[in-house]
């Protein structure tokens, strides 16, 4: 079965330098991505859930073994090459939203774009359609300070989609926010999921994430503990 | 992507608002200190020029080894033909003829019997001739005390301190006794028509001012000069224009063979002038350079401080793929942007500042009651050229470097690193 995985991890360590030895937080994982996955990292705290997720974000690389993502070899990327496969592939979404409070809503989204070639006209249309899909229309003008925790993960969720990425890497997108919003943000990524085949990658513990997960990938202590997808 | 920096920084007063005070702070000082600089400096130079030392001045090689001792016998002689030979060759100066001379003044009593003496400080200089500038190059009738200007032949001005250590009052006669060129014995009689104070000792103990025909009459000087005085007609004092100019006449006129051919020497050749003129010409320099290092810590600080604030935001960057050194250059392009505006205002400011001081200075004549040295009463800044980039380039240096300084944590460290950090 030779389809065309999107991610693939091979025998993937990561070890940290503690002290005089080290500690390793990833032990020979081993996984498969294809495209369009819903899928989550969960484990409790310290299981290497948000190591494993930066590795395939190319933020850092593993010590041994190999993680491929969108056909790059994550341990041979140079800084220069990783920056174009995040720049380019990727999105992120964060915790704590990371908006830049000097700007407003549109500006925010408008930023990774940026560093794209893309015309004013292509820029706004796509931060419109972006903005579009997470029902921010109304509030482009807004700065960060003035929305609610929702919003803001909203306007997290919109730069991360805004240029189309194949593949979004969300780090415990909901632990800021309350139940309610937590169904609004998952109910509108499942659907960018569907309609844009866009692959989310979670790292997660959050019981009300989980249950919206295709695929879910338990970790403890470094290692894939359990591998399963669920139908819904 | 540069708009968008500048959005944020118009938008983020952190951001900008502090390091543009530091900078506009930093630059002000150093405008306002180089234009105070070199106005008093300035001013003191030109004091000094006038009353004594000339931008450059023409002696005779023997004179120019014992300036000191006012050697009247060691003049230039033919001088009418020098000085017009100099207004031809070198038209950017003025040149005057002034005599410098020491002897006694005897005040007598009614009965001729001397009833007073002291030793004096001769200067004979064009008093009467009808556009004399010297006049006013002395400041002579601002400093004139008691009694009147010179109207006459024969008619002198003694100073004020002198005037009561003699007895003497404007109206009486005084005798000068000194020796000739050709060192005789000279004694002659002159009327005091008033007294004057300069404000600073050298002149104020002992001086006695007389028309240069007068001392030339006294002194059996005819058509013969102690010094011939080159003031540039701009007005101040250019080093590179004197250094230039005395070596073309010294070339063309003075003979190291003939101890009494002339010889020109410019203002900095001079005494302690040239340690001043240096003195003022490198502290500048100095303040540059100290306001450099001290803005450069401070922003420094600064840019550490507002790094730490934008942590997150040079976090997302990362993660949506840009380059650190791509980051770096964009906080280095907005230091250039905070560099250029605090640089800009700090300059206007000091140079408002520079241009108070300048018009109305600073009156120090309670403090200088006896000065030794000749310095001007009022201080005052000057605007010079200089004045308007100087400070420029130690505020826009000075800002970028802070944060070349403190963005090179960022640079250094390894994206993941940096990114964990930035996470949280
Ligand atoms: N740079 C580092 N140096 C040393 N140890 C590290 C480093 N980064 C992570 N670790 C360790 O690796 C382990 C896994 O960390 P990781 O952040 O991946 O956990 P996590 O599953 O995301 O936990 P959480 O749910 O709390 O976010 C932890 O024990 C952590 O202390
Ligand atoms: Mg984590």
């Amino acid at each position: 079965m030779e389809t065309q995985n999107q991610i693939s991890i091979n025998k993937l360590s990561k070890h940290f330098p503690v002290g005089g030895g080290k500690f390793t937080a990833l032990k020979e994982i081993n996984l498969n991505f294809v495209e369009g996955e819903f899928s989550g990292l969960v484990g409790p705290s310290g299981s290497g859930k948000t190591t494993l997720l930066n590795i395939i974000g190319s933020l850092d690389s593993p010590s041994e073994g190999e993680a491929i993502v969108l056909g790059r070899a994550i341990s041979k990327l140079s800084t220069k090459a990783s920056a174009k496969l995040r720049k380019e592939e990727l999105g992120f979404i964060f915790q704590s939203y990371n908006l830049l409070p000097v700007y407003t809503v549109y500006e925010n989204v408008e930023f990774p774009l940026l560093l794209l070639n893309m015309s004013a006209t292509e820029r706004k249309n796509a931060v419109m359609e972006a903005l579009d899909w997470v029902g921010l229309i109304p509030k482009i003008k807004s700065k960060p300070p003035q929305l609610s925790g929702g919003e803001s993960q909203r306007v997290a969720i919109a730069r991360a989609m805004v240029k189309k990425p194949k593949l979004v890497l969300a780090d415990e997108p909901t632990a800021n926010l309350d139940a309610e919003n937590s169904f609004h943000i998952l109910e509108t990524m499942l659907k960018l999921n569907k309609d844009l085949k866009t692959s989310f990658l979670f790292a997660t513990h959050d019981e009300k994430v989980i249950k919206y997960l295709k695929r879910k990938i338990s970790l403890a202590d470094g290692m894939v503990a359990k591998d399963e997808y669920i139908s819904k | 992507m540069i708009r968008f920096i500048i959005k944020g920084l118009l938008r983020d007063s952190h951001r900008s608002i502090l390091p543009i005070i530091v900078v506009s702070l930093g630059v002000m000082l150093t405008v306002l200190m180089n234009a105070w600089i070199t106005g008093v400096m300035g001013d003191s130079i030109e004091f000094s020029a006038k009353f004594s030392s000339g931008h450059v001045k023409i002696m005779t090689r023997s004179y120019a080894e014992n300036t000191a001792q006012n050697p009247i016998d060691l003049s230039l002689s033919n001088a009418s033909e020098l000085e017009a030979s100099l207004n031809t060759e070198y038209p950017d100066l003025t040149w005057v003829e002034r005599i410098t001379f020491g002897g006694l003044i005897d005040s007598p009593d009614e009965n001729g019997e001397t009833k007073a003496q002291g030793p004096a400080l001769g200067m004979g200089i064009d008093l009467l001739s009808e556009n004399s500038e010297e006049i006013d190059r002395l400041n002579i009738r601002n400093s004139l005390k008691r009694g009147n200007f010179p109207q006459n032949p024969g008619e002198v001005l003694i100073s004020e301190q002198f005037s009561q250590k003699l007895g003497v009052n404007p109206g009486d006669e005084i005798t000068l006794i000194s020796s000739t060129m050709y060192g005789s014995m000279a004694i002659a009689n002159f009327k005091v028509s008033g007294t004057v104070a300069f404000g600073f000792a050298a002149m104020d103990r002992g001086a006695v001012i007389a028309d240069i025909e007068d001392i030339r009459l006294a002194l059996d000087m005819y058509d013969a000069t102690g010094e011939i005085l080159g003031f540039f007609n701009e007005g101040y004092f250019d080093r590179e224009l004197a250094d230039a100019l005395v070596m073309d006449f010294n070339e063309k006129y003075s003979d190291p063979n003939d101890e009494f051919s002339p010889q020109m020497v410019s203002l900095t050749d001079q005494g302690s002038l040239s340690m001043m003129v240096s003195y003022a010409e490198n502290m500048t320099g100095i303040i540059a350079f100290i306001f450099i290092l001290v803005m450069s810590i401070v922003l420094w600080n600064a840019g550490l401080l507002s790094g730490l604030r934008r942590y997150g935001e040079v976090g997302l960057r990362l993660a949506i793929g840009e380059e650190k050194g791509h980051i770096y250059r964009s906080l280095i392009s907005e230091s250039v942007v905070i560099g250029i505006i605090g640089s800009t205002t700090g300059t206007m400011l000091g140079l408002f500042f520079a241009y108070i001081l300048q018009t109305k200075g600073l009156d120090i004549s309670g403090m200088m009651d006896d000065a030794k040295i000749m310095m001007p009463t009022i201080m005052r800044a000057r605007i010079t050229t200089e004045t308007y980039y100087l400070g420029f380039i130690p505020g826009l240096f000075s800002t970028v470097l802070g944060t070349m300084l403190s963005g090179i944590g960022i640079y250094k460290r390894q994206t993941a690193q940096l990114f964990k950090e930035l996470e949280t």
